[in-house]
Protein backbone atom coordinates (compact mmCIF):
# COMPACT_ATOMS: atom_id res chain seq x y z
CA UNK A 1 0.00 0.00 0.00
CA UNK A 2 1.12 3.38 -1.12
CA UNK A 3 1.42 5.76 1.97
CA UNK A 4 0.80 9.56 0.94
CA UNK A 5 3.06 11.92 2.56
CA UNK A 6 1.86 15.50 2.59
CA UNK A 7 5.14 18.06 3.57
CA UNK A 8 3.48 21.02 5.54
CA UNK A 9 5.64 23.29 7.26
CA UNK A 10 6.01 21.58 10.27
CA UNK A 11 7.62 18.57 8.80
CA UNK A 12 10.63 20.95 7.66
CA UNK A 13 10.84 22.54 11.18
CA UNK A 14 11.33 19.13 12.22
CA UNK A 15 13.93 18.15 9.62
CA UNK A 16 15.92 21.70 10.09
CA UNK A 17 15.47 20.68 13.90
CA UNK A 18 17.32 17.52 13.44
CA UNK A 19 19.78 18.84 11.21
CA UNK A 20 21.38 21.56 13.16
CA UNK A 21 21.22 19.22 16.11
CA UNK A 22 23.43 16.21 14.27
CA UNK A 23 25.03 18.76 12.00
CA UNK A 24 24.35 16.80 9.22
CA UNK A 25 22.47 17.44 5.42
CA UNK A 26 20.36 15.20 5.96
CA UNK A 27 18.75 15.45 2.42
CA UNK A 28 22.02 14.12 1.16
CA UNK A 29 20.90 10.82 1.91
CA UNK A 30 20.45 8.59 -1.06
CA UNK A 31 18.64 5.44 0.22
CA UNK A 32 21.20 3.21 -0.51
CA UNK A 33 20.99 1.14 2.59
CA UNK A 34 24.53 0.95 3.75
CA UNK A 35 24.30 1.87 6.65
CA UNK A 36 21.37 -0.64 7.43
CA UNK A 37 23.82 -3.31 6.07
CA UNK A 38 26.37 -2.48 8.02
CA UNK A 39 24.67 -2.21 11.64
CA UNK A 40 25.27 -5.00 13.98
CA UNK A 41 22.31 -3.95 16.00
CA UNK A 42 19.89 -3.75 12.94
CA UNK A 43 18.24 -6.92 13.37
CA UNK A 44 16.96 -5.83 17.19
CA UNK A 45 15.42 -2.60 15.53
CA UNK A 46 11.94 -2.17 14.36
CA UNK A 47 13.19 0.39 11.11
CA UNK A 48 16.28 0.27 9.71
CA UNK A 49 18.41 2.93 10.13
CA UNK A 50 18.09 4.22 6.42
CA UNK A 51 14.08 4.16 6.87
CA UNK A 52 14.97 5.73 10.37
CA UNK A 53 16.90 8.55 8.00
CA UNK A 54 14.05 8.36 5.51
CA UNK A 55 11.71 9.74 8.46
CA UNK A 56 13.72 12.25 9.42
CA UNK A 57 14.49 13.74 5.82
CA UNK A 58 10.16 14.03 5.34
CA UNK A 59 9.72 15.71 8.70
CA UNK A 60 7.70 12.19 9.72
CA UNK A 61 8.09 13.22 13.81
CA UNK A 62 6.82 9.39 14.54
CA UNK A 63 10.16 8.24 13.96
CA UNK A 64 10.29 9.90 17.43
CA UNK A 65 8.26 6.52 18.42
CA UNK A 66 10.79 3.65 16.96
CA UNK A 67 13.11 1.76 19.23
CA UNK A 68 15.79 2.26 16.33
CA UNK A 69 17.48 4.88 18.17
CA UNK A 70 17.80 3.91 20.91
CA UNK A 71 19.58 0.43 19.67
CA UNK A 72 22.12 2.51 18.12
CA UNK A 73 25.37 0.92 20.04
CA UNK A 74 26.88 4.05 18.61
CA UNK A 75 29.77 1.86 17.05
CA UNK A 76 30.18 4.45 13.67
CA UNK A 77 29.83 1.27 11.32
CA UNK A 78 27.40 3.01 9.57
CA UNK A 79 29.32 6.27 9.60
CA UNK A 80 32.92 5.51 7.82
CA UNK A 81 30.75 3.61 5.47
CA UNK A 82 28.16 6.19 4.04
CA UNK A 83 29.22 6.75 0.41
CA UNK A 84 27.42 10.35 1.17
CA UNK A 85 29.97 11.23 4.23
CA UNK A 86 26.51 11.52 6.51
CA UNK A 87 26.81 10.10 9.94
CA UNK A 88 23.56 8.38 10.89
CA UNK A 89 24.86 7.83 14.82
CA UNK A 90 24.86 11.83 15.13
CA UNK A 91 21.59 11.86 13.30
CA UNK A 92 19.97 8.71 15.81
CA UNK A 93 21.95 11.10 19.20
CA UNK A 94 20.07 14.02 18.02
CA UNK A 95 16.61 12.27 18.36
CA UNK A 96 17.36 10.67 21.43
CA UNK A 97 18.69 14.35 22.79
CA UNK A 98 15.22 15.13 21.93
CA UNK A 99 13.73 12.94 24.36
CA UNK A 100 15.92 13.04 27.46
CA UNK A 101 16.13 16.90 27.17
CA UNK A 102 12.27 16.82 28.15
CA UNK A 103 13.58 15.09 31.14
CA UNK A 104 12.05 11.70 29.48
CA UNK A 105 15.10 9.07 30.53
CA UNK A 106 14.59 5.80 28.23
CA UNK A 107 15.88 3.44 30.93
CA UNK A 108 15.84 3.51 35.26
CA UNK A 109 19.10 2.99 36.01
CA UNK A 110 17.11 1.54 39.66
CA UNK A 111 15.46 -1.15 37.31
CA UNK A 112 18.68 -2.75 37.11
CA UNK A 113 18.96 -6.05 39.28
CA UNK A 114 21.57 -6.07 41.74
CA UNK A 115 23.34 -9.30 40.48
CA UNK A 116 23.71 -7.26 37.22
CA UNK A 117 25.20 -3.97 39.07
CA UNK A 118 27.56 -5.92 40.81
CA UNK A 119 29.19 -7.51 37.43
CA UNK A 120 29.05 -4.13 35.02
CA UNK A 121 31.95 -2.10 34.49
CA UNK A 122 31.57 1.54 35.52
CA UNK A 123 32.46 2.67 31.84
CA UNK A 124 28.90 0.28 31.13
CA UNK A 125 27.05 1.90 33.55
CA UNK A 126 28.54 5.74 32.94
CA UNK A 127 28.08 5.16 28.88
CA UNK A 128 24.30 4.14 29.54
CA UNK A 129 23.71 6.77 32.02
CA UNK A 130 24.95 9.18 29.04
CA UNK A 131 23.15 7.49 26.25
CA UNK A 132 20.13 6.59 28.45
CA UNK A 133 18.80 9.16 30.36
CA UNK A 134 19.52 13.36 30.85
CA UNK B 1 45.68 14.87 -0.95
CA UNK B 2 48.41 11.77 -1.10
CA UNK B 3 46.91 8.23 0.01
CA UNK B 4 50.45 8.77 3.31
CA UNK B 5 48.86 11.93 4.19
CA UNK B 6 45.47 10.12 5.32
CA UNK B 7 46.91 6.61 6.26
CA UNK B 8 46.94 6.22 10.08
CA UNK B 9 49.10 4.28 10.03
CA UNK B 10 51.94 6.63 9.29
CA UNK B 11 53.65 8.66 12.56
CA UNK B 12 52.18 11.52 13.42
CA UNK B 13 53.23 14.32 11.18
CA UNK B 14 53.58 16.35 15.38
CA UNK B 15 55.78 13.91 16.29
CA UNK B 16 58.89 15.54 17.49
CA UNK B 17 61.48 16.26 14.93
CA UNK B 18 64.43 14.37 17.50
CA UNK B 19 63.90 10.80 18.66
CA UNK B 20 60.65 10.90 20.79
CA UNK B 21 62.06 7.80 22.57
CA UNK B 22 64.76 8.70 24.34
CA UNK B 23 66.26 6.97 27.42
CA UNK B 24 64.50 7.71 30.73
CA UNK B 25 60.98 8.63 28.79
CA UNK B 26 58.06 10.09 31.10
CA UNK B 27 55.03 10.25 29.32
CA UNK B 28 51.70 11.37 31.17
CA UNK B 29 49.51 8.96 30.99
CA UNK B 30 45.11 8.65 31.79
CA UNK B 31 44.12 5.75 33.36
CA UNK B 32 40.05 5.98 33.33
CA UNK B 33 38.04 4.89 35.79
CA UNK B 34 37.57 0.88 34.57
CA UNK B 35 41.42 0.33 34.82
CA UNK B 36 41.29 1.05 38.57
CA UNK B 37 38.62 -1.55 39.11
CA UNK B 38 37.20 -4.19 36.75
CA UNK B 39 40.83 -3.88 34.35
CA UNK B 40 43.65 -3.44 36.95
CA UNK B 41 45.04 -6.75 34.95
CA UNK B 42 45.18 -4.24 31.76
CA UNK B 43 46.44 -1.46 33.66
CA UNK B 44 49.37 -3.60 35.63
CA UNK B 45 50.52 -5.49 32.72
CA UNK B 46 50.64 -2.37 30.20
CA UNK B 47 52.61 -0.20 33.13
CA UNK B 48 55.44 -2.92 33.62
CA UNK B 49 55.72 -3.83 29.90
CA UNK B 50 55.89 -0.27 29.01
CA UNK B 51 58.92 -0.01 31.96
CA UNK B 52 60.57 -2.55 30.34
CA UNK B 53 60.42 -1.01 27.01
CA UNK B 54 62.13 2.16 28.58
CA UNK B 55 59.01 4.05 28.77
CA UNK B 56 57.46 5.46 32.18
CA UNK B 57 53.51 5.97 32.01
CA UNK B 58 53.32 8.84 34.35
CA UNK B 59 49.64 9.06 36.00
CA UNK B 60 47.93 12.44 35.11
CA UNK B 61 47.68 14.36 38.32
CA UNK B 62 43.81 15.03 39.28
CA UNK B 63 42.54 13.42 36.10
CA UNK B 64 38.99 12.84 35.99
CA UNK B 65 36.35 10.70 34.67
CA UNK B 66 36.11 11.18 30.31
CA UNK B 67 32.47 11.07 29.86
CA UNK B 68 33.35 7.46 28.18
CA UNK B 69 31.11 8.40 25.28
CA UNK B 70 31.81 11.51 23.25
CA UNK B 71 28.78 14.01 22.94
CA UNK B 72 27.47 14.04 19.32
CA UNK B 73 25.35 16.96 19.17
CA UNK B 74 26.75 20.10 17.87
CA UNK B 75 25.86 21.79 20.97
CA UNK B 76 26.04 20.18 24.53
CA UNK B 77 29.74 21.87 24.70
CA UNK B 78 29.44 21.13 28.95
CA UNK B 79 29.94 17.36 27.97
CA UNK B 80 33.63 18.40 26.06
CA UNK B 81 34.67 20.33 29.81
CA UNK B 82 35.59 16.63 31.29
CA UNK B 83 37.80 15.50 28.55
CA UNK B 84 39.14 19.13 27.86
CA UNK B 85 40.31 19.62 31.63
CA UNK B 86 42.28 16.42 31.54
CA UNK B 87 43.79 17.56 28.37
CA UNK B 88 44.98 20.86 30.60
CA UNK B 89 46.91 18.68 33.13
CA UNK B 90 49.24 17.68 30.38
CA UNK B 91 50.00 21.19 29.84
CA UNK B 92 50.75 21.58 33.37
CA UNK B 93 52.44 18.70 33.78
CA UNK B 94 54.84 20.02 30.99
CA UNK B 95 54.62 23.80 33.48
CA UNK B 96 55.86 22.54 36.23
CA UNK B 97 58.37 20.02 35.12
CA UNK B 98 56.61 16.67 36.28
CA UNK B 99 57.61 15.61 32.38
CA UNK B 100 60.11 17.32 30.02
CA UNK B 101 58.44 19.01 27.19
CA UNK B 102 56.35 15.65 26.36
CA UNK B 103 52.78 16.39 24.94
CA UNK B 104 51.57 13.12 24.04
CA UNK B 105 48.85 12.07 26.64
CA UNK B 106 48.38 7.59 25.97
CA UNK B 107 45.57 6.25 27.13
CA UNK B 108 45.02 2.22 27.50
CA UNK B 109 41.28 1.88 27.64
CA UNK B 110 39.85 2.73 23.43
CA UNK B 111 36.83 4.55 25.23
CA UNK B 112 39.13 6.84 27.13
CA UNK B 113 41.11 7.54 24.09
CA UNK B 114 38.39 8.28 21.33
CA UNK B 115 36.66 10.64 23.74
CA UNK B 116 39.71 12.76 24.75
CA UNK B 117 41.21 12.54 20.88
CA UNK B 118 37.77 13.51 19.64
CA UNK B 119 37.33 16.75 22.12
CA UNK B 120 40.56 17.63 21.68
CA UNK B 121 40.20 17.57 17.87
CA UNK B 122 36.82 19.54 17.71
CA UNK B 123 38.07 21.95 20.06
CA UNK B 124 41.44 22.67 18.22
CA UNK B 125 39.48 22.80 14.89
CA UNK B 126 36.26 25.62 16.34
CA UNK B 127 38.13 28.07 18.83
CA UNK B 128 35.01 29.84 19.40
CA UNK B 129 34.18 26.61 21.46
CA UNK B 130 37.42 26.70 22.95
CA UNK B 131 37.49 29.83 24.29
CA UNK B 132 34.18 29.35 25.66
CA UNK B 133 35.45 26.18 27.58
CA UNK B 134 38.19 27.89 28.86
CA UNK B 135 36.14 31.02 30.01
CA UNK B 136 33.71 28.39 32.14
CA UNK B 137 36.98 26.36 33.72
CA UNK B 138 37.74 29.01 35.95
CA UNK B 139 39.99 27.29 38.54
CA UNK B 140 42.12 25.57 35.23
CA UNK B 141 44.46 27.45 33.20
CA UNK B 142 43.47 28.20 29.93
CA UNK B 143 43.71 24.86 27.53
CA UNK B 144 46.25 26.07 24.68
CA UNK B 145 45.80 23.31 22.31
CA UNK B 146 49.20 21.54 22.72
CA UNK B 147 48.30 18.28 23.68
CA UNK B 148 48.35 14.96 21.03
CA UNK B 149 46.44 12.12 22.46
CA UNK B 150 47.57 8.62 21.72
CA UNK B 151 46.74 4.97 22.14
CA UNK B 152 49.59 2.86 23.83
CA UNK B 153 49.17 0.81 20.36
CA UNK B 154 50.12 4.05 18.57
CA UNK B 155 53.01 4.20 21.04
CA UNK B 156 54.58 0.68 20.51
CA UNK B 157 53.93 1.17 16.62
CA UNK B 158 55.90 4.35 16.99
CA UNK B 159 59.05 2.46 18.91
CA UNK B 160 58.65 -0.38 16.82
CA UNK B 161 57.91 -3.54 17.14
CA UNK B 162 61.00 -4.54 16.40
CA UNK B 163 62.06 -3.20 19.78
CA UNK B 164 58.80 -5.15 21.11
CA UNK B 165 60.32 -8.27 19.79
CA UNK B 166 63.86 -7.25 21.01
CA UNK B 167 62.23 -7.24 24.74
CA UNK B 168 61.00 -11.04 24.30
CA UNK B 169 62.06 -13.72 26.73
CA UNK B 170 59.67 -16.29 25.67
CA UNK B 171 58.27 -16.51 22.61
CA UNK B 172 54.44 -17.08 22.08
CA UNK B 173 54.92 -19.83 18.91
CA UNK B 174 52.21 -22.06 18.50
CA UNK B 175 49.50 -19.60 20.31
CA UNK B 176 46.52 -18.61 17.85
CA UNK B 177 45.45 -15.29 18.90
CA UNK B 178 42.37 -13.38 17.06
CA UNK B 179 42.64 -9.88 17.56
CA UNK B 180 39.70 -7.93 18.13
CA UNK B 181 39.41 -4.18 17.80
CA UNK B 182 35.93 -3.18 18.24
CA UNK B 183 34.90 0.45 17.13
CA UNK B 184 36.25 2.94 18.96
CA UNK B 185 40.34 2.29 18.13
CA UNK B 186 38.93 2.56 14.46
CA UNK B 187 36.43 4.81 13.73
CA UNK B 188 35.43 7.55 13.05
CA UNK B 189 38.27 7.37 10.68
CA UNK B 190 39.48 10.82 11.96
CA UNK B 191 40.24 9.25 15.32
CA UNK B 192 41.21 5.69 14.48
CA UNK B 193 44.73 4.54 14.69
CA UNK B 194 44.35 1.95 11.57
CA UNK B 195 42.37 1.43 8.38
CA UNK B 196 39.30 1.24 10.14
CA UNK B 197 38.23 -1.69 7.48
CA UNK B 198 41.02 -3.72 7.68
CA UNK B 199 43.38 -3.24 10.80
CA UNK B 200 46.56 -4.58 11.35
CA UNK B 201 48.14 -3.36 14.17
CA UNK B 202 47.08 -6.07 16.74
CA UNK B 203 48.39 -8.84 14.34
CA UNK B 204 51.69 -6.68 13.64
CA UNK B 205 52.18 -6.98 17.40
CA UNK B 206 51.33 -10.80 17.75
CA UNK B 207 54.00 -11.40 15.22
CA UNK B 208 56.43 -8.77 17.18
CA UNK B 209 55.63 -11.49 20.21
CA UNK B 210 55.83 -14.61 18.24
CA UNK B 211 52.21 -16.06 18.41
CA UNK B 212 50.23 -16.51 15.39
CA UNK B 213 47.69 -13.70 14.75
CA UNK B 214 44.29 -15.38 13.34
CA UNK B 215 41.99 -13.14 11.03
CA UNK B 216 38.63 -13.13 12.13
CA UNK B 217 36.08 -11.13 9.58
CA UNK B 218 34.52 -9.66 12.67
CA UNK B 219 37.10 -8.16 14.49
CA UNK B 220 35.71 -4.49 13.90
CA UNK B 221 32.32 -5.56 14.34
CA UNK B 222 30.79 -4.06 17.36
CA UNK B 223 30.44 -5.95 20.43
CA UNK B 224 27.40 -4.17 21.79
CA UNK B 225 29.04 -1.07 23.81
CA UNK B 226 26.14 0.03 26.60
CA UNK B 227 24.10 -1.58 25.26
CA UNK B 228 25.09 -4.27 27.72
CA UNK B 229 23.20 -2.53 30.20
CA UNK B 230 19.93 -2.17 28.24
CA UNK B 231 19.69 -5.81 26.73
CA UNK B 232 22.32 -8.54 27.66
CA UNK B 233 20.71 -10.98 25.58
CA UNK B 234 21.63 -8.93 22.41
CA UNK B 235 24.81 -8.59 23.43
CA UNK B 236 25.47 -11.74 24.12
CA UNK B 237 24.09 -12.57 20.70
CA UNK B 238 26.67 -10.28 19.18
CA UNK B 239 29.74 -12.22 21.36
CA UNK B 240 28.15 -15.38 19.83
CA UNK B 241 28.84 -14.54 16.34
CA UNK B 242 32.59 -12.75 17.12
CA UNK B 243 33.75 -15.28 19.46
CA UNK B 244 32.11 -18.19 17.51
CA UNK B 245 33.87 -16.84 14.22
CA UNK B 246 37.18 -16.18 15.85
CA UNK B 247 36.98 -20.06 17.09
CA UNK B 248 35.82 -21.49 13.73
CA UNK B 249 38.95 -19.83 12.12
CA UNK B 250 41.32 -21.34 14.88
CA UNK B 251 41.94 -18.78 17.18
CA UNK B 252 41.99 -20.40 20.72
CA UNK B 253 42.19 -17.15 22.56
CA UNK B 254 41.17 -13.62 21.69
CA UNK B 255 42.70 -9.77 22.49
CA UNK B 256 41.05 -6.94 22.95
CA UNK B 257 41.93 -3.22 24.22
CA UNK B 258 38.67 -2.08 25.22
CA UNK B 259 37.18 -2.71 28.91
CA UNK B 260 33.90 -2.20 28.24
CA UNK B 261 34.65 -4.89 24.96
CA UNK B 262 36.28 -7.24 27.45
CA UNK B 263 33.24 -8.16 29.67
CA UNK B 264 31.32 -8.10 26.73
CA UNK B 265 32.77 -10.99 24.90
CA UNK B 266 34.10 -12.55 28.18
CA UNK B 267 31.55 -12.04 31.50
CA UNK B 268 28.60 -12.39 28.95
CA UNK B 269 29.97 -15.83 27.86
CA UNK B 270 27.85 -16.68 30.70
CA UNK B 271 24.65 -15.34 29.18
CA UNK B 272 25.67 -17.23 26.00
CA UNK B 273 26.13 -20.68 27.18
CA UNK B 274 23.04 -20.37 28.62
CA UNK B 275 21.33 -19.76 25.19
CA UNK B 276 23.59 -21.73 23.11
CA UNK B 277 25.01 -25.13 25.61
CA UNK B 278 27.39 -26.39 23.25
CA UNK B 279 29.66 -22.96 23.12
CA UNK B 280 33.12 -23.80 23.53
CA UNK B 281 34.32 -20.70 26.42
CA UNK B 282 37.25 -18.92 25.19
CA UNK B 283 39.74 -17.20 26.72
CA UNK B 284 39.76 -12.90 26.18
CA UNK B 285 42.88 -11.02 27.12
CA UNK B 286 43.93 -7.49 26.93
CA UNK B 287 47.46 -7.36 24.51
CA UNK B 288 49.21 -5.73 27.34
CA UNK B 289 49.10 -9.32 29.48
CA UNK B 290 50.28 -11.60 26.57
CA UNK B 291 52.67 -8.69 26.31
CA UNK B 292 53.70 -9.29 29.68
CA UNK B 293 53.88 -12.75 29.34
CA UNK B 294 56.02 -12.92 26.40
CA UNK B 295 58.32 -10.63 28.50
CA UNK B 296 58.76 -12.88 30.69
CA UNK B 297 57.33 -11.03 33.99
CA UNK B 298 56.44 -12.97 36.85
CA UNK B 299 52.10 -13.82 36.87
CA UNK B 300 51.01 -10.64 39.27
CA UNK B 301 52.48 -8.48 36.17
CA UNK B 302 49.96 -10.67 33.60
CA UNK B 303 47.09 -10.58 36.41
CA UNK B 304 45.39 -13.56 34.23
CA UNK B 305 43.89 -14.67 37.47
CA UNK B 306 41.48 -11.77 36.87
CA UNK B 307 39.91 -12.75 33.70
CA UNK B 308 36.42 -14.23 33.45
CA UNK B 309 37.51 -17.18 31.24
CA UNK B 310 40.79 -18.21 32.84
CA UNK B 311 43.31 -18.65 29.88
CA UNK B 312 45.52 -20.21 32.41
CA UNK B 313 44.91 -24.25 31.52
CA UNK B 314 45.16 -23.23 27.94
CA UNK B 315 48.79 -21.51 28.27
CA UNK B 316 50.06 -24.40 30.55
CA UNK B 317 48.79 -26.60 27.51
CA UNK B 318 51.75 -24.21 25.19
CA UNK B 319 54.27 -24.92 28.46
CA UNK B 320 53.98 -21.00 28.17
CA UNK B 321 53.33 -20.91 32.47
CA UNK B 322 54.01 -23.73 34.74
Amino acid sequence: MIKKIAITSENVDFLEKISKLSDQVITKCDQCGTCSGSCPMVGEMDITPAQLMRMVLLGQEEVMDSKAMWICASCFACTVRCPRGLDVSRVAEALRQITLRQAVDHIDLNDIPDCEMKRLPQIALVSAGRKFTG
Amino acid sequence: MSPAKNDPRQKSKDSPETSPFSPGLKIPYFPGCTLKTTAKNFETSALAVAELLGIELVELPRWNCCGTVTSLTSDDLIHHVAPVRNLVRVEEMNDNGAVDEETRLVALCTMCFNVLKRSNLRVLEKPEELEKINNFMYLEKDYQGKVQVVHFLELLRDLGFAKVKEKVQKTLRGLKVAPYYGCLLLRPKEIGIDDPEDPTILSELLEALGAEPINNPFKTRCCGSYQTVRDRHAVAELTYDILGRARKEGAELVITSCPLCMFNLADRQKEVVEKHPGFEPMPVLYFTQLMALAFGLEENACGFDQNYVDARPLLKGKALIK
